[in-house]
């Protein structure tokens, strides 16, 4: 039989378009010219061209994780594929399905140290999920659809698929393999049934009991399935950084952040519950703070994909491995069978206390009469939840900030680094959020640091090229705030390294051709955000806000999670 | 009820680990080490009776809950096919020593005396030094080296360990299909 011939190039794009890619980002290079020729000669698949390649990754992460799907991202080799550890580490930590294609220096280079070669396998071997180099081009489709399969199974994570330029250039016919194969990874989908009547009859019993949802319960689409059995159980729940939006924060029993900087109430539930069921979180030291004081009196439920982040950090007295939607799914299903009656008087006792705590919270500072940059925050909040824009936030201080004063009733609007905390993120995840939008008339919202924005900045033209409206709200308070705040009460007051200066951004939005506008008292937030949302294009909001500003309720570092701080009398 | 993992006892564990046998499988296995700070005391590798399969025997230490995570964390690499603790049950170990030792005229005899009454080999003769091979758990490695320590060690190469199940339980992987 007569069968076509392709390219290693072309039959990457082939087996992508199988995978249903029509997005990618990138930046070419010498040894992947091959597939920018394949990809110039094609319409299916559109490349947009960033100005650095952690930029690329980012994107590909914020597209993954509004959309749900895994994210692409195409570099080349050696200082393409080196940038991109920021955002590889970062799509891990974070479990967001993503596929990196790198390129790599001719295989019979390889080993010699050529020009832009580097050790790409080697490299992102403990920032990534898995990473193949392709050695053969009769194994590329089948590699390409593994990668996806493990990107996008499991606790998903990024794929590197490293592969050399003459593996671009070599002819083979194309067959997309029906199924995947892999006998060493089987993610096991269905909890226990076991252990899911244990639970749910440790669950029963429970005098105090908490839910806490991680960013497991937004990866696995199954906030409609934790809202059925807090309401049916009338459990309070807490969310992690991750797990904003999977819990409705305008419900009554929805308590908010935990954590470092979680409310006040959250910790002291989580600290007082006599059971906790956590559903998809790693149990960070952000959100345990002290370990060996957290959770002394409670048994642990831990649903998680996962069996690592089972009982690492804190031992799970009911561990369920599985997919959580199937795991809260079977949980239903048996509350319909045993026809649990909650006990509401216990309940109301316990709800009653939570009221209580709900009372104590952080009071906003009024340092000077320079912008507070909570009341910024609030005040965009208020603005623009009619929109219910999708916002994403860079590292520090204003990321605590925007977590704490954001209402969120829906999950993927949120978009944050959570475990990696890497600044300059939210840009470019932002210019990937708004490409999965998929609608001209939305917006995304980046609020952003003065420090982390000039972590990425080079993204404003990218964002000029394309017409993403990303309108970045940056909280200039002209300090590295959130390690300011740290030196401030850690370290005696030395600010070491951490004033740092700005450019004018009004004026270099408009060098990109972008709207800039400056904003220095509480009258002129509206008419700016207005002028943000009405502009065709990418915007930078610089609110010169207070320089002191402290982010509160607060715990610190190694202390137990009730040890809450709400100002700065509790210092 | 108490919610956090107990610092107990560290202890050496026998890990019996399956693999696809492909390029850069070693190097995970010992990144993963590495990366998370786990110990590995001695670490065989080689293909298994069917050439496609590899099995990688680590000999680690670590409390209860250590080695529990790192079971876990190798179960979660893709070419990791199965993980087996082989200390959890009984199992047969097993490693080889050699060992250059220093001898003249004076000693030779008694030298002699505790390779034979030892059972090990003597693999290599020259007018200064003996070469012997010692095989069999551990302590038995252990305690020859112990004892010819004074005639003075030249050299000593251990293989690390190897190990398989007693009985009829097995840390083979079995195919599903079929």
């Amino acid at each position: 039989m007569n069968k076509i011939m392709y390219s290693g190039a072309e039959i990457l794009i082939k087996s992508l378009l199988k995978e249903g890619v029509k997005q990618v980002f990138g930046y070419p290079g010498g040894v992947v010219l091959p597939l920018y020729d394949a990809l110039y000669l094609q319409d299916d698949i559109k490349h947009y061209l960033v100005r650095h390649e952690q930029a690329a990754v980012h994107a590909a992460e914020g597209y993954a994780r509004v959309s749900g799907r895994a994210g692409v991202a195409i570099v080349t080799s050696g200082p393409g594929a080196c940038n991109t550890v920021t955002g590889l580490a970062n799509a891990y930590y974070d479990g967001t399905p993503l596929v990196l294609i790198t390129g790599q220096v001719n295989s019979s280079l390889i080993g010699g140290d050529a020009f832009q070669e580097a050790d790409v396998v080697g490299i992102t071997r403990s920032c990534c999920k898995h990473n193949y180099l392709v050695k053969d081009v009769k194994d590329l489709a089948k590699t390409v659809q593994e990668a996806f399969y493990i990107a996008t199974t499991g606790k998903k994570g990024p794929v590197v698929i490293d592969i050399p330029v003459d593996i671009f250039n070599a002819k083979h016919t194309f067959t997309y393999p029906k199924n995947v194969e892999l006998i060493g990874y089987n993610p096991n989908y269905k909890g226990h049934p076991l252990q899911i009547q244990k639970a749910l009859n440790t669950l029963y019993e429970a005098k105090r009991p908490v839910i806490i949802s991680g960013g497991g319960v937004v990866a696995s689409n199954s906030h409609g399935e934790l809202k059925e059995i807090a309401t049916r159980l009338s459990i309070p729940v807490v969310h992690t950084l991750m797990g904003t939006g999977t819990y409705s924060d305008y419900l009554e029993n929805g308590l908010g952040m935990m954590g470092m900087h979680g409310n006040y109430c959250a910790n002291l539930t989580v600290s007082n519950a006599d059971v906790i069921f956590a559903i998809g979180t790693r149990f960070s030291d952000r959100i345990t703070g002290c370990l060996k004081k957290f959770a002394r009196d409670a048994q642990v439920i831990h649903v998680d994909i996962d069996p690592c982040s089972i009982s690492k950090n804190v031992k799970a007295n009911i561990p369920i491995v599985g997919d959580i939607k199937n795991v809260l799914s079977a949980m239903l299903h048996q509350m319909d069978k045993d026809k649990h009656e909650v006990n509401t008087e216990l309940k109301d006792k316990w709800l009653a206390e939570i009221e209580e705590w709900k009372k104590k919270k952080a009071i906003p500072q009024k340092l000077s009469d320079k912008l507070s940059a909570v009341t910024v925050l609030r005040t965009i909040y208020e603005y623009t939840k009619k929109d219910e824009p999708v916002v994403s936030t860079e590292v520090g201080q204003h990321q605590m900030w925007t977590a704490q004063n954001f209402k969120f009733n829906k999950p993927r609007k949120f978009i944050t680094s959570g475990g990696l905390g890497t600044m300059g993120f939210g840009f470019p995840a932002a210019m990937g959020a708004y490409l999965a939008l998929n609608s001209k008339d939305k917006y995304v919202l980046n609020i952003a640091g003065d420090g982390s924005i000039q972590m990425n900045i080079q993204e404003m033209m990218t964002c000029m090229d394309y017409k993403f409206k990303v309108i970045n709200c940056i909280i200039n308070n002209g300090y590295l705030g959130m390690v300011r705040q740290w030196q401030e009460k850690i370290y005696n007051g030395h600010y070491s390294q951490t004033k740092i200066s700005s450019p004018d951004f009004v004026k270099l939005a408009e060098s990109y051709g972008a709207l800039g506008i400056r904003v220095t008292k509480e009258e002129e937030i509206i008419p700016a955000l207005k002028q943000a949302i009405e502009f065709d294009g990418a915007v930078m909001i610089d609110f010169v806000c207070e320089n002191f500003e402290m982010v509160y309720p607060w715990v610190l570092a190694g202390k137990p999670i009730d040890n809450v701080l709400l100002s700065e009398e509790d210092c | 009820m108490s919610s956090n993992i107990n610092i107990n006892q560290s202890k050496c564990h026998t890990i019996s680990v399956l693999v696809s046998n492909e390029v850069g499988v070693l190097s995970r296995i010992a990144d993963l080490f590495s990366g998370r700070g786990y110990n590995i005391e001695s670490l065989t590798v080689a293909p298994t009776a069917d050439s496609i399969y590899s099995r990688i025997t680590i000999v680690t230490q670590g409390d209860d809950a250590t080695i529990e995570q790192i079971c876990k964390q190798l179960n979660r690499l893709i070419p990791v096919i199965k993980v087996a603790n082989l200390s959890m049950g009984e199992a047969i170990e097993y490693e080889i020593g050699l060992i250059k030792v220093f001898v003249n005229d004076e000693n030779r005899a008694e030298f002699m005396n505790i390779v034979s009454q030892a059972g090990a080999n003597i693999m290599d003769v020259t007018d200064k030094t003996y070469t012997v091979k010692i095989d069999g758990d551990e302590k038995r490695v252990k305690t020859f080296s112990e004892l010819v320590r004074p005639f003075g060690i030249k050299e000593f190469v251990r293989s690390g360990k190897v190990a398989i199940t007693k009985g009829n339980w097995f840390s083979n992987f079995k195919k599903t299909k079929e």
